[in-house]
């Protein structure tokens, strides 16, 4: 008798020690704070630790920050916890997709305040159908006034169909052509920013400028992946229009398609660098290589080329792009249902509206910030001239690009265009396809990433 | 009376003791896998972060895999498991028949078997990310070659098709052989000592020892391998998936059919990749029987047993993750 007690008193330990796992998260707090009433823990999704050290840097309500990184505390006791997914393989978005599909279930110190994008999928979220990114206008905050100084294109990106705005950004990525000096000393016997620009103005002069460095033995781009986003980034038409299910394929992209192909069996590309961002990309921009230039914005400078470079400091230069162009960007977002407003609007003007604080950010971390009249006075003040750049001032450079940028229109269908049109015509680059191969590969991979798409236009 | 009552308990207990096991795959693996079945006759996605669906749209999930490119990627499959697993079950062979060699004496089989099993410990895709840095274009494995001369300018190996599927085909030959070594060692040790000495006595030589005594007696151990290889195989995910950065590339010709599913799951379609997953459970079944009756010999309860283990295993994993 006694050991079937002790028998069925284990196998109930067992099965509700099983048990207990699946049923945990079901406590779902229903109270929306309509009422004015500020929550205590403002939850914040990103896809690293940029947004929080801009925030601790400069945000002056920041009281500290646990060791871990996790919890920032402000000086009224309100906490920010900090929810980080990597931005690889989509992860980042699949866990703010599920936290949002969620958002109305959630208890109220659990529901997002804050959300981050980049512009490749900001649409995503700023669909005015979806609604998951608060107008700024139901913040109390004004674009028109309070956001006055920020270039009109970061605008125009963070705004839904309608116009309306539902983000904003403290930075602002326009590009530049970054190239060797040596090389540019060595073909065309100066390094001066303004003569290499006259030679990179544009296509044409720079495809005979290409020929130029090709008779030295040089490259002009690591890779036809380095060109993209100056034609992808300036289609007229989006992708995809709104409300309709036929990709548009834009004859920007067919012209990326041919230049690259020309360029690359001329010999202008590295034929051995296959796309960005992979090693042979990487080593590329070391000092062993035959790369004349790369297309980078800002942080492109900052984050890809300083670490990738490994001679001295003062080998690179910067000039204009062929072709003014933007380059990423993150944006931030406040969530519809939120329990913070008050904050969140604090902290959005903050960041994205006073110019002071853009002003530290572009010191401390060499972001080319979102306001029109700093950038400019920034420009001008030798403060801002680089170490790596040789003592250059490349704010010189950014900011007649930033103001000049004509943005694409966008879909909520971009980054898996932008991605998958790359992939298949590389292997029309490479030969391995000939090109109706290349578009019907195309053809194939994006209905797999968006089933909802129906068809696939392709210019004339 | 009391005598009977206390039998009757003892049965009763050992239901009540695997009862864990039975509430467990019927919460984390039956009722998924019924889902995965059901959802394959809806439409069922994500757009953008709006949910469609679910709504039943009958076979037609099963009719436009048919119409897609699904038979190339079976295709690719198949070839991708046949270039890994010819050299993998030579050399196992090859490799277990010396090791259980008593006669041959091999000093240092301990850590020769240690060894050959290492690279199954390295996780797939780990060592995918190794080969994909190692024979990149500027990767060492050309800079080897193009400094001791053997080629002029580097190869492109992940450029060509011939190179990439070489490349999947030899990793997972290095990853499997050594666990196919040491099972049919294990089945070669299972084998009477009576048999080979008997043979030997009448002559025998090695190879003939091999051919007529050795292999005929593994057979039920070979056609598991065989099963539990070509269900894995089927399965091919991680390797083409890391090297190739899951496009598949040269022109989709090294996507097998899971990283086809993977590509559905990214946009979070249930619907067509639980059709996708029903047609792989479907062909899994039919190759399972296909091969329990080609090696189906004396040693048919082994043989079935295997078949029988490796078709759960493949029910397990066959859902949709």
């Amino acid at each position: 008798m006694r050991k079937k007690v002790i028998a069925s008193l284990l196998t109930a330990t067992a099965v509700v020690g099983m048990l207990a796992g699946c049923g945990g998260s079901s406590d779902s707090g229903s109270d929306t704070a309509a009422s004015g009433e500020e929550g205590k823990v403002i939850n914040i999704y990103s896809w690293n630790d940029e947004f929080r050290t801009r925030l601790e840097a400069i945000y002056p309500e920041v009281e500290s920050t646990s060791d871990d990184g996790t919890v920032t505390t402000l000086k009224d006791g309100t906490e920010i916890h900090w929810i980080i997914n990597p931005n690889q393989d989509g992860v980042y978005q699949q866990k703010l997709d599920e936290a949002l599909l969620n958002q109305a279930d959630a208890a109220a110190d659990d529901k997002i305040d804050i959300f981050l994008s980049e512009t490749d999928y900001v649409y995503k979220y700023t669909d005015a159908d979806a609604d998951v990114a608060m107008p700024l206008e139901d913040l109390g905050i004004d674009p028109d006034t309070d956001l006055a100084d920020q270039y009109e294109f970061t605008k125009t990106t963070a705004s839904d169909q309608n116009g309306v705005q539902r983000g904003s950004t403290w930075q602002c990525c326009p590009g530049l052509l970054v190239y060797r000096r040596d090389i540019a000393k060595d073909v065309f016997g100066t390094d001066d920013p303004a003569t290499v620009g006259e030679k990179v103005k544009d296509w044409d002069t720079l495809a005979a400028t290409a020929e130029e460095l090709k008779a030295k033995g040089y490259y002009t781009f690591a890779s036809y992946a380095d060109t993209f986003r100056l034609y992808g980034n300036s289609i007229d038409e989006p992708w995809v229009e709104s409300g309709e299910t036929v990709i548009n394929i834009n004859q920007n992209i067919m012209d990326w398609v041919d230049d690259s192909k020309e360029w690359l069996d001329a010999g202008y590309f590295d034929k051995t660098v296959k796309g960005q961002w992979n090693d042979d990309w990487n080593k590329s921009m070391s000092s062993s290589s035959k790369v004349f230039a790369f297309l980078l914005p800002a942080w492109g400078i900052d984050f890809t080329l300083s670490p990738n470079w490994d001679g001295e400091d003062g080998a690179w230069a910067v000039t204009n792009p062929p072709q003014e162009y933007n380059w990423g960007g993150s944006y931030i977002h406040a969530c519809t249902g939120t329990d913070n407003p008050e904050h969140v609007k604090d902290i959005i003007l903050s960041l994205t509206a006073d110019k002071d604080n853009l002003i530290k950010i572009s010191k401390d971390y060499l972001d080319f910030t979102n306001t029109v009249s700093g950038m400019q006075e920034a420009a001008k003040d030798p403060e801002f001239a680089s170490e790596f750049l040789g003592g250059q001032n490349p704010y010189e450079y950014f900011a007649p690009v930033a103001e000049n940028i004509q943005i694409a229109p966008l879909s909520a269908y971009d980054q898996g265009c932008v991605e998958l049109i790359q992939n298949s015509f590389s292997d029309y680059f490479q030969g391995n396809v000939d090109y109706d191969k290349a578009k019907s590969n195309f053809e194939t991979a994006i209905i797999e990433r968006y089933p909802d798409i129906t068809e696939v236009a392709w210019p004339e | 009376m009391k005598k009977k009552s206390k039998s009757v308990s003892y049965a009763k207990w050992g239901y009540v003791f695997i009862i864990p096991f039975f509430l467990c795959y019927f919460i984390f693996s039956l009722i998924p896998l019924v889902d995965t079945v059901r959802y394959s006759f809806f439409e069922y996605y994500r757009s953008g972060i709006k949910e469609i669906g679910p709504n039943f749209i009958g076979m037609e999930n099963y009719v436009s895999l048919l119409q897609s490119d699904m038979l190339d990627y079976t295709g690719n499959t198949i070839i991708l498991w046949v270039i890994g697993f010819i050299p993998q079950i030579v050399i196992a062979l090859l490799l277990a028949n010396w090791f259980t060699d008593i006669r041959m004496k091999i000093r240092g089989k301990q850590f020769f078997k240690v060894v050959i099993y290492l690279p199954n410990l390295i996780m797939a895709s780990a060592f995918a990310m190794l080969f994909f840095a190692l024979f990149s274009t500027n990767g060492p494995i050309n800079s080897i070659l193009t400094s001791a001369d053997l080629i002029e300018k580097p190869i492109d190996f992940m450029g060509t098709v011939f190179g990439t599927r070489s490349l999947i085909g030899l990793m997972n030959f290095l990853m499997w052989f050594g666990n196919t070594t040491i099972m049919l060692m294990a089945a070669i040790m299972g084998i009477s000592p009576d048999v080979f000495e008997a043979c030997e006595l009448d002559g025998c030589t090695g190879i003939k020892r091999f051919f007529y005594i050795t292999l005929p007696l593994i057979r039920p151990i070979l056609a598991y391998t065989l099963i539990t290889s070509i269900i894995g195989g089927l399965q091919m995910f991680d390797v083409p998936q890391i090297l190739t950065n899951g496009q598949g590339n040269p022109d989709r010709t090294s996507m097998t059919l899971i990283m086809f599913l993977n590509s559905h799951l990214k946009s979070k379609n249930y619907g067509m990749a639980g059709a996708l997953s029903v047609y792989l459970f479907i062909v899994s079944g039919i190759l399972c029987f296909f091969v329990y009756r080609m090696t189906n010999g004396n040693e048919e309860e082994a043989a079935k047993k295997a078949a029988r283990k490796a078709a759960k295993k493949q029910a397990k994993k066959g859902g949709v993750r």
